[in-house]
């Protein structure tokens, strides 16, 4: 038997000269090109602010600590091709719901925390089930849904929390409640659990002048790693698969619809943990108003760190939060010391994550629509 | 007798009635129980309809056009115009040129919206050559760049050299005011154009009328070529190119009017309602719309002037008539907010997770 | 000796809506045997592939009659997954690979092997890790048997293209107990020296006991490497020859060969002849995916009916749609001495030309608006006919007293089997519907009538009444027509000349009553005994 081997001198040239991988920089750069562009304008931000780095560098701190869970629990739907999940927030109302019955049990610090975190399990499961039977109908157009699904939610939330609690849901809690015994009030007192996981290890060792939640960064930490874990497994696998190509991936005999709702089911359960996280920083919540713009502003950080529609990863989500939130901090000042009137500040702030967001999006539908265009040419 | 009998026995046979549900569609049914109960509810409770059918046709009329807006892009294929806040802002800076310059009653309302339409057209065209590279995307993508257009424009306002005493702040800061009141110009001036009263209900006669003429613009357009042209580019654009119709001028018209639309009804928003309100106010202008089309029974393929006359009528009464009667039932709880939150956009999901046919 | 076969087929019969597709097929495949089986568009390929692989279609549509036998046993396969169990591999027409992926990843696809964690033990084994040493080894050990060095870390969407067939081959014999392989048309999207290596690849697996069955309708590779040709036509087996004992014209002859019904057509007072060309093609190509023409040339005559077959995916559906604007094309297109502007449907429809396309529900009809809209709306658009003036200068809207005169007229004339002008033809039947598909192009008022697959999906009674059209409109109107058509029995029935075409371009053309071996030859690439000019 000695039928040639076949390698690319024995193709013709035209097809063997593809194999090339000159493009490697260009993607890199490429990737780059965002997380670059908003580290200049944070330094920038940061000369024209004239801030003490002390109060920035530790705002930073709280913040990274604060957000970052939330940002992350962005990447395993983007994974399984879902794009960026806007309904994050569905998650976030989960979070809040175990948060109002702990509060309402007055179970307090980390036995508290941990307490709601479980409670929000069953609640994120069942939601972002919900959430995910709702996206499987809408395929190719699962962001604009999960996002007017977020405001859906926000109403049952509201319903829920407003109208029902003290009619059809028995609840007497004068703390919490309105005067009339009738849904809650607008903000809770969270002290109980204020700094619970924050300060839960080692809180008083400290980082040169800096206060350091070290049991924040390990869940944090914790999360990477898992994420990171994820991927490497068979269903990480199958939903890598899912995201690349749902067509081939059910030919290949993989549940589609099923990894879909997983992936939105992790996601959202990590989102309502993303939530606790932040709520117990802040230590009060706005009950009808704190998990409104959680999915515009982790979205918004996580493509600021350079992910797009179809590729998120740890790194982008981490260097996003970093940028963002440096810049959430800087441009109400940058803003005061050029002219002179902070709000100019705080309205570029909102027109930046509303912009990302808008180009970040219109890019990738382009750059699909490009594909598409070239992969018929083909 | 026997006659009428036998055309009852038909209109009532299961076939018929499927063929009516099939038609007039599940949500607009439910919505439509609802308005009923709502109104019987009020009737019970002895409520003031007359007050109540007043402000709803006040409220039809002020959103009526920035419906009509949805209109054109539906039609042919570009989808929801979630981007309604480009054209909406094109019309406050329409009206806040008109006041820097003092002008009041129509000379105002006209100068205003003269004003307003070549930035609509402008920023129509620049927006719908963005939507054309992200097809398939609009909706979101219009959605956030409707965002990004208001947050830029919050910018505008606090930086522009406005100087007439009643739009600046009174005293110190810069910038226009948030608010600002069209009591001394052209405040209510289509309302009360030949405004009168009927059984007790107050008919904004000249509001009606203008929103009625530009549904009969529409509904004359779509006999027109250039009408036809977009009818059959978004019900099959390759059945429109194969027509030698050019489909992407289409799309850029259709955006273009729908903005141009968002603008002028941004106007007549702000004469009924009495006040401009810039800032932060457009953000979320195009939901109410949105829902209000797909109430109407217009779905991301198919729209037509009776789907947005029916929708805005349903959806308006409804959030007007939804507030005193729940605020009575339940004391004090204000549930009109709730419900057209899950109302609004309980419809808008619906319609984004039909299975359409092919 | 039953227990011989790897895959034995019995009095296999499919009929799809009480159309029969495939009729009593009986088949089998031995271990190491190359299994060809041939046939036109239509003849029921596809179908019978679709049967042996379990696609759901098949089980949607209410089954199949007859047995299908495994080493003797008989089986069941509902799925493609069941099939997959059995050992049965299918390599598809388009690639099933993710380009994403690397070539391992994607051989190892949903199959990968795994290795237990701490998680996985608690969360269960979709938790497990996978174990990228195994899936390199076994990768590796596939592309071996295939003869194929590539880095098995490489990722697929830098390969070039004729190395993914391979991966998707590599894929399917990496599958434990991979027995039989059915390769679906393969050579389709290669080039020939990379067709070549398939090949090879293909007799290098039969040399190891897998048996293969092998669907494809270019005969040089049919001879090849076949052992034995089973020859399909319109769903019948028509014979199964042992390649050694055949010869391409013999398979050509039977792969064509039915009786051609060509009626009496009416004369013309002046025959078309080559002195009076209205339309010449130069060097076309059109960008059509599936359908790609690659430098065509081809003169028509003026008031003749050209025929323009060949199967499906050489091109000759590309050119219409090159021609009429609707795909991206290049070359010379001559109107009567007059260059037409290409890629510019309006320039198409102004040079009198119209299209009815093959795609009705795609390209021809607004399913959801009325007949008379339907009809009229493309002469609305680039005639500006059915127009009225209005009070407003330079407005003009919809004349629809005059539309809907027109479209009760036509649909009358053309014989629309309709409720009326308003209902939609969503409601119509597939005949009524390609009806006003010719009643749209008819109102354009064309000289040249190009008509795609006109008769495809619609009843058998309905097909003799379109064709019959056709030929009303050549004779009394004197347009000229080009009709394209995968049935070569229609073209041979109203045409006066037949182009076919291969590869993009004009294999030659042919006399309706030229023989079945011409036809059967130059369809699959092969050069014709004579032309006729």
């Amino acid at each position: 038997m000695n039928e040639p081997k076949i390698t690319p001198q024995t193709l013709p040239e035209k097809t063997a000269g593809q194999v090339k991988t000159g493009k490697k920089f260009e993607g890199i750069m490429g990737e780059l090109y965002v997380p670059l562009f908003f580290a200049v304008l944070c330094l920038l931000g940061i000369v024209a602010a004239g801030l003490n780095p002390r109060f920035l560098l530790n705002e930073i701190i709280i913040r990274l600590a604060r957000n970052s869970f939330l940002v992350l629990s962005l990447i395993i739907p983007v994974i399984a091709g879902l794009g960026l999940n806007f309904g994050i927030v569905i998650g976030a109302m989960s979070g809040q719901a175990a948060l109002i019955i702990i509060t309402h049990l007055e179970i307090g610090g980390l036995p508290g925390f941990l307490l709601a975190a479980l409670i929000s399990v069953p609640f994120a499961l069942i939601t972002g089930y919900l959430t995910g039977l709702v996206l499987n109908r809408a395929k190719g157009r699962e962001m604009v849904t999960g996002y007017i699904l977020g405001f859906f939610a926000n109403g049952v939330y509201q319903l829920i929390f407003l109208v029902l609690v003290g009619t059809l849901i028995p609840m007497s809690n004068p703390k919490m409640m309105l005067s009339s015994g009738i849904g809650l009030r607008n903000t809770i007192d969270l002290i109980a659990i204020n700094k619970a996981l924050d300060n839960a290890l080692l809180s008083s060792v400290r980082l040169g002048a800096f206060k350091i939640p070290w049991a924040t960064f390990l869940a944090i930490g914790l999360l990477c790693l898992f994420t990171s874990y994820f991927t490497k497994t068979k269903l990480g696998q199958q939903m890598r698969a899912v995201g690349q190509d749902r067509h081939i991936a059910a030919v290949s005999g993989i549940n589609v619809d099923r990894i879909r709702l997983i992936a939105i089911m992790i996601s959202t359960v990590l989102g309502a943990w993303g939530q606790l996280i932040y709520l117990q920083n802040i230590g009060t919540f706005n009950t009808y108003n704190s998990h409104e713009q959680v999915g515009m502003f982790s979205i918004a950080a996580i493509l600021i760190g350079g992910a797009s529609i179809s590729k998120a990863t740890i790194w982008n989500a981490l260097v996003g939060v970093l940028l963002f939130h440096t810049l959430f901090v800087v441009s109400p000042l940058a803003g005061q010391r050029i002219l002179g009137i902070p709000q100019v500040g705080e309205y570029f702030r909102s027109f930046l994550a509303y912009g990302i967001i808008a180009v970040a999006l219109a890019l990738h539908a382009w750059q699909t629509k490009k594909k598409a265009a070239s992969r018929e040419k083909e | 007798m026997e006659l009428n009998m036998s055309k009852i026995k038909r209109l009532c046979s299961p076939d018929h009635l499927r063929n009516f549900y099939e038609k007039f569609g599940l949500p607009r049914l439910i919505i439509s129980l609802f308005l009923l109960g709502l109104f019987i509810l009020a009737f019970i409770m002895k409520m003031d309809l007359t007050i109540l059918l007043s402000a709803s046709l006040d409220r039809i009329g002020m959103n009526g056009l920035l419906v009509l807006a949805m209109l054109p892009t539906l039609v042919t294929g570009v989808g929801l115009n979630f981007g309604l806040p480009v054209g909406f802002v094109c019309g406050l800076v329409g009206g806040v040129i008109s006041l820097e310059y003092n002008l009041t009653g129509f000379t105002g309302l006209f100068t205003a919206m003269l004003c307003a339409l070549p930035l609509a057209i402008l920023t129509g065209y620049l927006y719908a050559a963005l939507l054309e590279r992200v097809r398939g995307q609009e909706m979101m993508v219009g959605t956030y760049v409707g965002f990004a257009v208001v947050a830029g424009m919050c910018i505008f306002w606090l930086t522009a050299p406005f100087r007439n005493p009643s739009m600046v702040w009174a005293i110190g800061g810069t910038g226009v005011r948030v608010t600002i009141t069209l009591y001394e110009h052209y405040s209510r001036i289509l309302n009360d154009f030949l405004a009168f009263k009927l059984f007790g209900v107050t008919i904004p006669t000249g509001l009606l009328l203008f929103f009625g003429f530009f549904c009969w613009l529409a509904h004359l357009f779509f006999r027109t070529r250039t009408g036809m042209a977009m009818v059959a580019t978004g019900a099959n654009p390759m059945y429109a190119m194969s027509s030698g119709i050019n489909v992407r001028r289409m799309r850029y018209i259709s955006v273009m009017l729908s903005n141009t639309l968002a603008a002028i009804g941004a106007i007549v928003y702000a004469q009924s309602y009495g006040f401009l309100q810039l800032y932060t106010a457009p953000l979320y202008m195009a939901f109410p719309a949105v829902a209000a089309a797909l109430i109407g029974g217009a779905t991301l393929k198919k729209a037509t002037v009776g789907h947005i006359i029916i929708g805005v009528v349903l959806f308006q009464t409804l959030l007007t008539i939804a507030l005193p009667i729940t605020q009575t039932v339940l004391q004090g709880t204000d549930i009109s907010e709730i419900a057209r939150m899950i109302i609004s956009n309980g419809m808008i999901l619906y319609a984004l997770t039909r299975t359409e046919r092919g | 000796m039953p227990g011989n076969s790897v895959l034995e087929l019995k009095n296999i019969t499919k009929s799809y809506f009480g159309n029969t597709v495939l009729k009593g097929i009986n088949l089998s495949v031995k271990p190491g045997e190359i299994h060809a089986v041939v046939g036109e568009n239509g003849a029921g390929k596809s179908t019978l592939m679709n049967l042996i692989f379990g696609m759901p279609v098949i089980h949607e549509t209410g089954g199949f009659e007859g047995e299908i036998f495994m080493d003797g046993q008989a089986v069941k396969i509902d799925s493609p997954r069941q099939a997959m169990e059995l050992g049965i591999g299918m390599v598809h027409q388009e690639f099933m690979l993710i380009p994403g992926f690397t070539v391992m990843e994607n051989i190892k696809l949903n199959r990968e092997p795994t290795k237990p964690n701490p998680v996985s033990k608690i969360l269960g084994p979709s938790m497990e890790t996978l174990d990228y040493q195994a899936m390199s080894h076994d990768s590796k050990t596939a592309l071996e048997k295939l003869g194929l060095e590539i880095d098995e870390s490489a990722y697929v969407s830098r390969l070039p293209v004729g190395y993914m067939q391979f991966v998707e081959i590599a894929r399917e014999i990496d599958k434990k107990n991979a027995r039989l392989i059915v390769f679906d048309e393969p050579t389709a999207v290669l080039a020939e020296s990379e067709a070549e290596h398939l090949i090879a690849a293909m007799k290098r697996l039969a040399e190891q006991g897998i048996a293969i069955l092998f669907i494809t309708h270019r005969l040089d590779e049919v001879m090849a490497c076949s052992d034995t040709i089973t020859i399909l036509r319109d769903g019948e087996l028509v014979k199964t020859l042992v390649r050694k004992e055949t010869s391409v014209e013999q398979i050509a002859e039977l792969m064509v060969g039915r009786k051609v019904e060509r009626g009496h057509l009416p004369p013309r007072s002046v025959e078309p002849s080559d002195d009076d060309i209205i339309l010449e093609l130069k060097d076309l190509t059109v960008e059509m995916p599936g359908e790609r023409v690659r430098g065509l040339d081809l003169k028509v005559r003026r008031g003749e009916i050209l025929g323009i077959g060949g199967l499906a995916g050489q091109g000759k559906v590309g050119i219409a749609n090159g021609v009429m604007g609707l795909y991206p094309a290049t070359g010379e297109v001559i109107i009567d001495g007059k260059a037409l502007k290409l890629n510019d449907p309006k320039a198409a429809l102004d040079a009198r030309m119209a299209f009815v396309s093959e795609d009705r529900r795609g390209v021809g009809l607004l399913l959801d608006e009325s007949v008379a809209v339907n009809i009229v709306l493309s002469s609305v658009e680039a005639q500006n006919k059915f127009l009225r003036r209005t009070i407003i200068p330079g407005v003009r809207l919809l004349d629809q007293k005059a539309v809907r005169e027109y479209a009760m007229k036509i649909i009358k004339d053309l014989d629309i089997r309709c409720t009326g002008p308003n209902q939609p033809v969503r409601r119509l039947s597939g005949g009524n519907q390609q009806k006003v598909c010719l009643a749209r192009a008819f109102s354009l008022q064309p000289e040249i009538l190009w008509v795609s697959e006109p008769t495809r999906g619609i009843d058998i009674g309905a097909k003799q009444l379109v064709l019959d059209l056709l030929v009303q409109f050549n004779r009394e109107y004197g347009m000229t027509i080009i009709m394209t058509s995968s049935e070569l029995n229609e073209l041979r029935r109203i045409c006066d000349r037949i182009a076919l075409v291969y590869r993009g371009k004009v294999a030659g053309i042919l006399k309706p009553d030229a023989s079945d071996v011409d036809f059967g030859l130059m369809i699959s690439g092969k050069q014709p005994v004579k032309e006729v000019g």
